[in-house]
């Protein structure tokens, strides 16, 4: 179980802290998937990165990240390699490049694990097992990287990434620099990991809904650094609560249609600047609601069970 | 290091474009000490030979004399005047690595835009016509030129070495092209109609104009060098002195068992500082740039 | 990889072919015709008159066509024959540079070994470590920017004629019998420090500078940036980056050659070292052209076969190229 509270990022940056995170909170369950999307630079990365190492220009500011009642020290690089790949383990937006080019597969993730503590030997033939499951045959590991496809590489990081059964996986982007057949083989093998119980609960960052509707059990949307909306993925679909989430599901005439990069046509304007952002509603320039009370800033607060929105006219839409 | 620093994709919204690019720039030491070493120089090159009082080349002053008020950078063995072969050494220096810079930089260009662009047959010819003289010790090459021509000028000099030194240039230029062309704009040229030579020009060019002036500077580096060197073994210009010609005087001339230092410390002092600051410089640009280099 | 091979093999042939053409074109097409000057040398030398006059109508033929006159020169060129000195006729070309060849050997290949294996240890050290970065970085560019024969000159100055810890100038002591003793040795040996450290140094500025970046590359690569999540330690991390920023590194080894052997030249220049720079420098001050002629395709031979050799060794340190589906990796 992972819980967030009230979690600060920054980068910092000569003209200043770019507030990539500013004040988050919210918990994933033992079992759950959580999708997580929101327009690009919302701070999805920003969020799966900061779970499991701060790069070198991210800033902690304050707030508690705890994981099966353990407080994550984050904010410290050395303190904190205990819990990487063991408790928190990632696939990176970029596992295309995510393996040494110029050593074999299998080698690399012996000396990874050598260097970790633990042999290689021992855990071969777990190793081997979880290829299988994702239809890779043991050669791979007498590969290098290059002779590899783009899937194959996905899947193997996501094997390499699982294999100490971490308690929590981001899975950045993972499907998005796939083709449509290794896409759907990637995501089921998102899900077929959980019930396998290789890992206890998963942060899945896309900007696929399809893939989400079919892999998540809850959606997170973020927006311009903050939390919008939580929610069961149903509920996302069929009634969402907050007027963003609304838009940019609107935006999407077909389910499986990309709300990637820049402006989403639905919505008019862009996401506000995370240098100096706007007080009260963060979405307030582009909301087609937005009334007085948007001057102050809403509360992230749970209008139904396990459905959390932060949004002055939520209540009434939830009502009504 | 000072703190220059960091935008990103949410760089500051204000502070945009050119001005950016300048206010990053001043801020970054390595560019800042490596122009203000190169324009000592450079004015060096420009009024010192005004300030000359005597010349170069005339055996008009007591020889091995060192640094004096009258001669301030000594004499030479046979009675020069240091400072006034310095300062018109300087002067040649530039005008050899401008001259030499701009050829292999516009024939890099030729090359690498061409190849990057237009790929297929023309970009396999290029590619092997860059490869070979890539390979070939240019040097060498330089070495039997100049012992045949007996007549040589700046100008004759530092077109050879234009003529030998673009191959890394082009195909650092090609690389770019090509990732280039990929994207959307040049395609929308392309669909438009327009001809090759205003796409490159137009659209392909202005888009890694950092890139090029970057090129350019080594380049000019690169070309100083060369020809110091080639100067040194006596291959240099037969109508002017150079830096590298009076290395080259001065060590024949057993300047070096005299002690007589003044003589060949400063031409190489000062074609290290100018090179030297020319890659100091590069340096500097590339943090100001490209926002990712930039330090914290 | 063999297709890898094979296309540089092609290069490199057709380098060949280009520098003899230059070779053998340059002193046919220069402006004021190179041969009469030698020809007016020649009357000079009345004992190497006669010979030499027939050996010039064989050489350059020049009552032939030009196609013959070209084929005539690869001919003479694959039976080993690159003319005759003037300045020491009739001493075969080919013997001046054999006796030259070693002095140059002992210099570059020492020098362009040791600076490129230091250098890298030096970048590879200095890369993100701020207090030994901020020192190696200027110092590597100073170094990299200075002539080689100034930096020769410099340490003459300093060691040799100022604190008088080394000899001046030749390749032993002129006083010694070249033969295999100890004490001829050891004069090599002493007399080789000098320019050996002023190629050396000049050589490992640029190593090292080049070692420091790619290492830096490396090291914000996405796959350092996976282990580092995953919690490896950076002394694995570095490891692959070292061995990963290798790579270019001797890519790189070939292209410096050129400009190293230049800068073997003029070191040996200063220090009258008596390998082909002098040789050159000599050739140069005699309008010995042949000689000249005959260094320049020697060094452009040394030279390809060095880039070969630094191709299998790419080829068999880094993967990529193995499995064939990098083209140029260059
Ligand atoms: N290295 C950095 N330095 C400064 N600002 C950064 C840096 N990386 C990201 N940011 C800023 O932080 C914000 C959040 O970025 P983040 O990468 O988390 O977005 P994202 O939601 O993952 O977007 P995408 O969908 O494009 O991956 C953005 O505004 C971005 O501009
Ligand atoms: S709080 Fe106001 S501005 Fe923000 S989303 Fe809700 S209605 Fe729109
Ligand atoms: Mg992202």
């Amino acid at each position: 179980m992972l819980a967030v509270s009230d979690l600060k990022i920054h980068y910092r940056t000569l003209a200043g802290a770019v507030k990539a995170l500013d004040g988050v909170s919210f918990s994933v369950a033992d079992g759950e998937i959580m999708g997580l999307a929101g327009e690009s630079g919302c701070g999805k990365s920003t969020l799966g990165k900061a779970l499991i190492r701060l790069e070198e220009r991210m800033q902690y500011v304050g707030g508690q990240v705890t994981l099966d009642d353990k407080v994550l020290p984050i904010a410290d690089d050395r303190a904190m390699n205990p819990y990487r790949f063991r408790e928190v383990s990632i696939v990176p937006q970029y596992a295309m490049s995510a393996l040494n080019p110029t050593r074999r597969i299998g080698r690399m993730i012996d000396e990874l694990l050598e260097a970790r503590g633990l042999k290689g030997a021992t855990l071969r033939p777990e190793l081997e097992r979880r290829l299988a499951i994702l239809g890779l045959t043991p050669d791979v590991l007498g590969m290098y990287p290059i002779e590899l496809s783009g899937g194959m590489k996905q899947r193997v990081v996501m094997v390499l990434s699982t294999l100490l059964d971490p308690s929590l996986l981001i899975a950045d982007e993972v499907t998005s620099a796939l083709d449509v057949a290794s896409q759907k083989k990637v995501a089921g093998a998102l899900v077929e990991f959980r019930d396998r119980g290789y890992v206890k609960s998963m942060i899945v960052v896309t900007h696929d809904l399809a893939i989400l509707a079919q892999v998540a059990d809850s959606i997170m949307i973020m927006y311009a650094g903050k939390l919008a909306e939580k929610a069961p993925t149903r509920t996302i679909v069929e009634a969402p609560a907050h007027p963003y989430t609304r838009l940019l599901l609107g935006s999407l005439p077909e389910v499986g249609i990309r709300f990637e990069e820049k402006r989403l046509p639905g919505i008019k304007g862009r996401p506000p600047s995370l240098l100096s952002p706007p007080t009260g509603c963060r979405f307030r320039d582009r909301c087609p609601l937005a009334f007085d009370k948007c001057a102050e800033e809403p509360p992230f607060i749970e209008i139904a069970p396990g459905h959390q929105v932060a949004c002055w006219k939520a209540d009434a839409h939830a009502e009504g | 290091m000072t703190s220059t620093t960091g935008s990103s994709p949410a760089a500051p919204a204000a502070k945009s474009g050119r001005n950016e690019i300048l206010y990053f720039a001043l801020r970054n030491t390595k560019l800042v000490i490596g122009a203000i070493v190169f324009i000592v120089f450079l004015l060096g090159a420009i009024f010192g030979p005004m300030l000359a009082t005597h010349e170069p080349l005339t055996f008009d002053a007591p020889p091995g004399l060192p640094p004096s008020a009258d001669y301030w950078f000594g004499t030479t063995l046979f009675g020069q005047d240091v400072f006034s072969q310095f300062v018109h050494g300087l002067r040649s220096s530039f005008i050899v690595g401008a001259l030499g810079g701009i050829t292999a930089a516009v024939i890099g260009m030729l090359v690498g835009f061409f190849a990057g662009y237009r790929g297929g047959i023309i970009d396999e010819v290029l590619n092997m016509l860059t490869n070979v003289v890539l390979v070939i010790p240019t040097f060498a090459v330089l070495l039997v030129v100049a012992a045949y021509l007996s007549v040589r000028g700046l100008g004759t000099e530092a077109m050879f070495i234009g003529l030998t030194s673009w191959p890394w240039a082009a195909r650092a230029i090609r690389a770019q092209t090509f990732s280039l062309t990929s994207r959307d704009f040049v395609g929308m040229a392309r669909l438009n109609g327009e001809s090759t030579f205003r796409i490159i020009f137009g659209e392909i060019a202005p888009n890694m104009s950092s890139y090029l002036v970057m090129t350019f500077i080594l380049l000019f580096g690169g070309a100083i060098l060369t020809a110091a060197t080639l100067d040194f073994i006596g291959l240099g210009p037969t109508d002017s002195i150079s830096l590298g010609l009076m290395m080259n005087y001065s060590v024949m001339n057993a300047a070096l068992q005299l002690g007589m230092w003044w003589w060949f410390v400063p031409p190489g002092l000062a074609i290290t500082a100018i090179v030297g600051s020319l890659y100091v410089m590069n340096v500097g640009l590339d943090e100001v740039f490209n926002p990712k280099l930039r330090a914290l | 990889m063999l297709r890898y091979l094979a296309r540089k093999l092609f290069i490199y042939l057709l380098t060949f072919i280009v520098a003899v053409t230059i070779d053998w074109a340059i002193p046919r097409f220069m402006p004021g015709n190179p041969v009469d000057a030698l020809v007016s040398r020649i009357a000079l030398m009345p004992d190497a008159n006669a010979a030499l006059t027939s050996y010039f109508m064989a050489a350059f033929n020049l009552d032939q066509p030009l196609w013959q006159q070209y084929l005539n020169f690869w001919w003479a060129l694959l039976n080993g024959d690159l003319g005759r000195s003037i300045m020491l006729f009739p001493t075969p070309v080919t013997t001046l540079i054999g006796r030259a060849l070693p002095y140059t050997l002992g210099l570059l290949l020492p020098s362009i070994l040791l600076s490129w294996y230091v250098g890298n240890v030096v970048g590879a050290l200095a890369a993100r470590r701020k207090l030994l970065d901020n020192t190696v970085l200027p110092l590597g560019y100073l170094l990299t920017a200075t002539p080689y024969m100034w930096l020769g000159i410099l340490l003459a100055w300093v060691l040799g004629s100022s604190l008088g810890w080394f000899p001046l100038a030749f390749g032993y002591d002129q006083s010694l019998k070249a033969e295999w003793t100890w004490k001829f040795i050891s004069s090599l040996l002493y007399h080789w420090i000098l320019p050996f450290a002023s190629l050396f140094l000049v050589a490992l500025g640029g190593w090292a500078i080049g070692m420091r970046n790619m290492i830096i590359y490396e090291l914000e690569s996405d796959y350092a940036n996976y282990l580092m999540a995953l919690g490896a330690p950076q002394r694995l991390v570095r490891k692959y980056a070292f061995r990963n920023a290798m790579l270019p590194q001797i890519t790189g080894l070939a292209l410096q050659l050129g400009a190293v052997v230049g800068g073997a030249l003029v070191t040996e220049i200063v220090f009258s070292y008596p390998g082909l720079g002098w040789l050159v420098l000599s050739g140069i001050q005699n309008q010995d052209y042949f000689v000249i002629q005959g260094v320049f395709l020697f060094i452009i031979v040394g030279v390809l076969l060095a880039n070969l050799i630094v191709d299998v060794v790419y080829v068999i340190v880094d993967p990529r190229t193995r499995v064939g589906l990098q083209g140029d990796a260059a």
